[in-house]
């Protein structure tokens, strides 16, 4: 076997034509690991957004809970079903919300955007630990308050502590703003129930959402729920019911990015392939020596196979290293399932690295194996005959 | 081992020819000849006479059309590819023109190359590398490249290479054809020191009779065919 440093040592001997393959290299990796990112990043944030042992109903027929409309019978009902958990002050973990969509401006720009504002009841915070009052406090039931997710009160005008937002004309008083990680719910701005149902006129509430009191009832209640003529509502757990809603946007993102993988990796491998031949025909004379000191063709192969699988593989070290400073990036959206801005981020995990990593490897192997076959494939006389 | 009476090389009846645009082109023709196991033999003539393609053919890099071709007992020509590299990395140290070392690997590891395809440990190996560069009086120079030495130095590592394996035979093909005298001089003397001391067999193709001198039997090959001409 001829030592990998050999393979090393050439890549570093010519490393100006190194560096430039494996630039290209390393932005085709760059793509390809910052889409999958994106879309682990939109994914995590949609899926923590749920617990698992919470439900949520909505209209059947319905996908997201602003198209969802629960009356007020129906709510009652479901308030009643003997799953629902009863939390530390004795009162069912259930909650009645309403959802719907604001346009608010921008800071700093004329832009605005859509803004879901979430009605809350009194079990709604304690429904959801991931979120986590940081300023203020919350809205009192019965005034015209609320409270705005850190990314909200961060972006948009007059949603910080002590400003106030005006809609459904009134204007309402920012009493708190909370922390809700890299969950959905960073994007909402809450308020009481009652009040918001009151000002946007609205009769009915949008979802429901209440603990299982034994998390494996689920399928049991799911049943006999969604099949109660009374009753038309689906019950998903709210994992998948997040879950669900970054399913189309996900699957946009992938298609984009391995579109854009593919057609920059034609490049990539082209330009590898460029530098491995002429690898080759440089060295002809020393392929000829090495087979003349007994190396065999296989040896050949391999050494050259070795030389661009390294390319790939700086490539694909150097394609990541960019690519994990984009977790320092927040991207907001709109989110189309729900029409609403959606702030999420850039999320590198092991299994992209080792993704990656893979890709960049084979994409090494596309640009090297006709090279390295030509390399071990030369007529060892005329190798020798070539000096 | 062979017995003193029969030779290291036998060669019988070679022919050799190359396709050139579809013509055949009669290069060797009907070489016979002994080379006696501790020999020191010079081939020369004119460019063109076939001296490095019958070295080629002895050292097992091509093919002969026909014709037997032994070397160290062993009947080289009926080798398949596989079995030849083989044969060469145990059987056949090289010497080139212009050393041929690989510019990316300092003189040890160049010196180390052929040893890779033995099973000898990394200890036993950088044991033979240091004593083969004592030999050709390198051992300072282990970690420069080839390109930070001289062309009498770089020619030396060739040497050490070539005898690192401890070959059946040295093959050199003008090996002082790129050299200054004063280098030229001390590669002889290696090769010279080789042959009397170690009892190497060395078949040298060369074109100064200077280097001739050197061998204790010159032949001569005109036109693919071989003069005998004593020493
Ligand atoms: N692989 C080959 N393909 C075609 N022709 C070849 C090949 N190798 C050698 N020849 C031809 O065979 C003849 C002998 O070549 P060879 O290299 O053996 O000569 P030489 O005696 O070593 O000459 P020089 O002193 O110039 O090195 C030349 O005419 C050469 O062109
Ligand atoms: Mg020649």
């Amino acid at each position: 076997m001829i030592p990998l440093y050999y393979s090393l040592r050439n890549l570093w001997t010519r490393r100006l034509t190194t560096a430039l393959t494996v630039v290209g290299m390393a932005l085709v990796v760059f793509v390809f690991a910052a889409t999958l990112m994106l879309v682990e990043g939109l994914q995590q944030t949609l899926v923590d957004t749920g617990s698992p042992e919470n439900m949520v109903l909505i209209r059947k027929g319905s996908e997201t809970e602003v198209q969802s409309g629960i009356d007020r019978d129906a709510a009652a009902i479901l308030a009643s079903q003997p799953e629902v958990a009863i939390g530390g002050d004795g009162q069912p973990l259930f909650a009645r919300e309403s959802v719907v969509l604001i346009n608010l401006a921008k800071r700093g720009s004329d832009e605005e955007a859509n803004v879901i504002i979430r009605g809350i009841g009194p079990a709604s915070l304690a429904l959801r630990p991931q979120v986590r009052l940081v300023e203020g406090r919350m809205p009192r039931p019965g005034a015209a308050e609320i409270v705005a997710g850190a990314s909200i009160a961060r972006r948009f005008r007059g949603a910080a502590l002590g400003e106030s937002v005006r809609f459904g004309m009134r204007d309402w008083q920012v009493v708190g703003v909370f922390d809700a990680g890299a969950t959905g719910f960073s994007s909402e701005i809450w308020g009481d129930v009652d009040q918001l149902m009151q000002a946007f006129r609205r009769p009915v509430y949008s979802s429901v959402v209440f603990r299982l009191r034994d998390p494996g009832a689920f399928a049991g209640y799911k049943e006999r729920i969604e099949t109660d003529p009374r009753l038309t509502v689906v019950a998903k757990r709210e994992i998948q019911f997040y879950a669900d809603q970054s399913a189309a946007m996900g699957t946009f993102l992938r298609i984009l990015g391995t579109t854009l993988t593919l057609i920059f990796s034609v490049g990539a491998v082209i330009g590898a392939m460029i530098t491995m031949y002429a690898a080759v025909a440089g060295r002809i004379t020393e392929i000829g020596i090495l087979r003349s000191l007994g190396f065999g063709r296989g040896s050949i192969l391999l050494a050259f196979v070795a030389e661009s699988l390294l390319l790939g593989l700086l490539g694909g070290l150097a394609g990541l290293f960019f690519a994990s400073f984009m977790q320092l990036i927040t991207i907001s959206t709109m989110n189309w399932q729900t029409f609403a801005e959606l702030a999420f981020g850039f999320s590198l995990t092991f299994g992209i690295a080792l993704k990656c990593l893979a890709f960049a490897l084979v994409m090494g192997l596309s640009g090297g194996l006709l090279p390295a076959l030509r390399a071990a494939r030369m007529n060892l006389v005329e190798a020798l005959r070539a000096a | 081992m062979t017995s003193p009476s029969t030779p290291i090389v036998e060669i019988r009846n070679l022919f050799k020819s190359y396709l050139r645009s579809s013509q055949r082109v009669p290069v060797l023709e009907d070489i016979t000849l002994d080379v006696a196991d501790g020999e020191f033999l010079a081939l020369m003539g004119p460019s063109g006479s076939g001296k490095s393609t019958l070295l080629n053919l002895i050292a097992g890099i091509d093919h002969p059309d026909s014709g037997l071709l032994r070397v160290g007992g062993v009947e080289v020509s009926a080798l398949s590819e596989g079995e030849l590299a083989a044969w060469r990395a145990a059987h056949v140290g090289f010497i080139f023109q212009f050393y041929n070392l690989i510019p990316v690997l300092t003189a040890f590891e160049n010196v180390e190359l052929p040893l890779l395809l033995t099973p000898l440990s990394r200890k036993e190996r950088h044991e033979h590398v240091a004593l083969a560069l004592r030999l050709v009086s390198l051992e300072d120079r282990m970690d420069h490249r080839p390109g930070q030495l001289s062309g009498g130095q770089q020619q030396r590592v060739a040497i050490a290479r070539a005898l690192i394996t401890d070959p059946t035979i040295l093959v050199a093909d003008e090996p002082t054809g790129d050299l200054d005298r004063e280098s030229a001089e001390e590669v002889l003397g290696l090769m010279d020191r080789l042959n009397r001391e170690f009892g190497k067999t060395v078949i040298m193709v060369t074109h100064d009779p200077r280097a001739a001198e050197k061998a204790r039997v010159i032949r001569h090959l005109e036109k693919g065919l071989l003069n005998h001409v004593p020493a």
